[in-house]
């Protein structure tokens, strides 16, 4: 990707909704990081620079959900401003473990938390940035894999696509060697419906699959959810893993309802 | 990305968007000729609710929900879950396990008081826009400090299987732990990164400071036979000390209009502060001989209530978290049972620990089933938040006459020297106890 000046293409970060943990990736790239800084132009990221430059970018990372009627306008501005935009992790892509409010009433959340519920300016749902503005990738995970968003920059620049694996964890998980829970111990593993690019690290850490990079291409959740109801496990405890951090993905969301609905 | 207007002799300075913090926060600052009219930190980082949806939620989810408030330190918010619940059930795991705790969050110490100390503060000293500035004339120290936090990351990613959202803590353990030799990889680095520290604290302690003292309520946890992480009493330098389930006793929360964040008082005392320099005031004497040299070797003396010194209370907590991470892993046996057993009960539990920022604190209330009734959460930098603005209050009278873009400049290093994260903050907007209708369990 060149910009239209011949210069260093550049890159804005912008924040809505979320921990900062996508982002921070960036930053947690050390080795990296002085050679990125080299090949792009950091133009927007106020976590690390006061030097904020004016668009438009050439890629613009969006991290968080959107959930007040701000964020709703900003977004708009900063598609605007972005020739490409990429959704980094599960609260852009997926509206995050804060759309668990989207199965709720936000009027009693915000009184349970506010004194002064006034105060506060917030809408009902929590959603992803694709609901509001023409998404050109999205980069999953709670967080995301930081090898992915050098891909992803990597790519860009070159004006290829992304190699960025659609599988399961499960094909992750048979690299590594590790022993399947969902077979052996009979924990209600998401890895089979779940997208590759954590490592299959939770399994590698003898606990079930919880998620964090959303469903794969094409999973089949009711079947799964089929199997951990036949291991035992009650419908309550099914709907709470698939409304986890990508609840609001309609995959999983379509499952967690159905379960909720027993 | 500050505006300053002048109506007559009112002058208002706005930063819209505060750089080289955690989340999204601004200042706004109101002068009337030579007289301080208002100032206000806002927080406008949209409020997640957390404490809100936590309810209905099984307690052994808390520790992977809770550390989705925040990026920066993940461990302290799971490990605070896990600990308020250990509480609750009344289960203490071995002391190797205890041990990897104090382990996993020397990792985060490293980890984020590397990239304050060097990403987000010394730039400030320095006057460069941001660490990529400061990398083209000072090269070498970037590496260094990118280095150091890469150490910290590593024994986090050891313990964890990731830097950010780690998945290994639990209710009673660990889901796996690592072997012997898998932590010995750590220690060449970790000797490299003591070193490393100590001359952080030499070349810290070499930066211009403004002369600005404050009598500072300064409050952290208090153990008797180590510098705090996980453990201990609430203590302060004005005569608090209390167990943690007397936390809300002593604290209380207000709500302001400008801020999406809850303002933590003392009860008839008002602000005080967290962190860093509050740890090393209280605790100082806990911190091992190498750290205590250092500190007095470049002048750094107790009380320390220069909060722009808190950079230098980064870097002694650095060396700190090194050798205790060192010490740690030379003793280290694998425990028997990464995890105990646990019969869940009903229960409630609290629990505080020390995040880089301050101290942390969670309260949940639980059924038989372990279902969450409610939770409250207390981010270091909600405590903080009236004290930054307390400390701008006093900044100001210094900063007059000086030109537009110093003064904001100033106000936000006065800032940056609280490290505030304010996705925390918001992110964890708590639950009003004397709210009518709806009772809230107390311990």
């Amino acid at each position: 990707m060149n910009s239209d000046t011949g210069m260093k293409p550049k890159i804005a970060i912008f924040k809505f909704a979320s921990c900062d943990g996508c982002q921070l990736s960036l930053l947690e790239l050390e080795d990296s990081l002085l050679d990125l800084v080299n090949a792009v132009e950091i133009a927007y990221f106020p976590e690390a620079s006061r030097r904020m430059l004016k668009g438009p970018y050439d890629i613009g990372l969006v991290e968080g959900s959107i959930t007040t009627h701000h964020d709703a306008e900003r977004i708009q501005r900063v598609r605007r401003e972005s020739k490409t935009l990429v959704t980094i992790g599960a609260c852009a892509t997926a509206g995050g473990i804060q759309a668990l409010r989207n199965w709720k009433d936000v009027g009693e959340f915000v009184r349970f938390v506010y004194a002064k519920p006034d105060f506060i300016s917030t809408l009902k749902m929590s959603t992803p940035v694709a609901e509001h503005v023409p998404v050109d990738f999205e980069l999953r995970g709670c967080p995301i894999n930081k090898l992915h968003l050098v891909e992803l920059i990597g790519a860009m620049l070159a004006g290829r696509k992304p190699n960025i694996p659609t599988y399961s964890v499960c094909m992750e998980c048979k690299r590594r060697g590790n022993v399947c829970l969902a077979v052996s111990a009979s924990l209600p593993c998401l890895g089979p419906v779940t997208q590759a690019g954590c490592g299959a690290i939770c399994p590698a850490y003898h606990r079930a699959c919880y998620g964090c990079f959303g469903p794969m291409e094409n999973p089949n959740p009711t079947a799964l959810a089929g199997r951990f109801e036949a291991q035992g496990h009650a419908d309550r405890d099914i709907m709470r893993a698939f409304r986890m951090f990508n609840a609001w993905s309609w995959q999983f969301r379509q499952v967690s309802e159905e379960r909720e609905r027993r | 990305m500050s505006t300053q207007t002048e109506t007559g002799r009112t002058t208002v300075i706005k930063v819209d968007c505060l750089a080289r913090v955690e989340g999204e926060g601004a200042l706004y600052i109101k002068l009337k000729g030579d007289r301080i009219q208002d100032v206000k930190f806002k927080i406008h980082e949209p409020p997640r609710l957390f404490e809100a949806f936590l309810r209905g939620r099984h307690i052994r989810e808390a520790p992977d929900i809770t550390a989705r408030i925040c990026g920066i330190c993940p461990i302290a918010y799971q490990m605070n879950a896990v600990h308020a619940i250990e509480r609750a059930l009344k289960v203490s795991p071995e002391p190797a396990i205890r041990m990897l705790r104090r382990l996993f969050y020397c990792g985060e110490w490293i980890e984020s008081h590397a990239l304050h100390v060097f990403l987000l503060h010394a730039p400030d000293f320095l006057g460069y826009d941001d660490v990529i500035a400061m990398a083209r004339e000072h090269r070498e120290t970037v590496e260094k400090a990118l280095r150091l936090k890469k150490i910290g990351n590593a024994i986090v990613a050891i313990m964890g299987g990731r830097e950010i959202h780690p998945v290994s803590a639990a209710v009673g353990g660990f889901h796996a732990v690592p072997g012997k030799s898998e932590l010995n990889t750590l220690l060449p680095d970790l000797e490299w990164a003591l070193e490393t520290s100590l001359e952080t604290v030499k070349l810290v302690s070499g930066l211009p400071f403004p002369d600005f003292d404050q009598d500072y309520e300064f409050v952290s946890l208090s153990h008797p036979g180590e510098y705090p992480l996980n453990e201990g009493r609430i203590i302060s330098n004005k005569g608090l000390d209390i167990d943690v389930s007397e936390y809300e006793d002593h604290f209380l929360e207000q709500q302001v209009k400008h801020s999406n964040a809850l303002h933590s008082l003392l009860r008839e005392r008002g602000s005080y502060m967290v962190g860093p320099l509050a740890r090393l005031n209280l605790n100082f004497e806990r911190l091992p001989e190498q750290a205590r040299a250092v500190a007095s070797e470049c002048g750094f003396t107790l009380p320390c209530t220069n909060p722009f010194k808190s950079i230098i209370a980064r870097a002694i907590e650095m060396v700190f978290a090194c050798h205790e991470a060192i010490r740690i892993i030379s003793e280290y046996e694998v425990p028997e049972i990464p995890c105990m057993e646990t019969a869940v009960h009903a229960g409630t539990g609290q629990a505080a620990t020390e995040a880089p920022r301050g101290l942390l604190y969670h309260r949940y209330v639980f059924d038989d089933a372990g279902q969450i009734l409610a939770a409250k959460i207390i981010p270091p930098t909600s405590q903080n938040q009236k004290r930054i603005e307390d400390d701008l209050w006093q900044y100001l009278p210094q900063l007059l006459g000086k030109p537009e873009e110093e003064m904001t400049l100033r106000c936000e290093q006065a800032i940056r020297n609280y490290d505030p994260c304010i996705s925390c903050a918001t992110h964890f907007l708590r639950l009003r106890i004397d709210r009518q209708g709806e009772p809230c369990p107390r311990s």
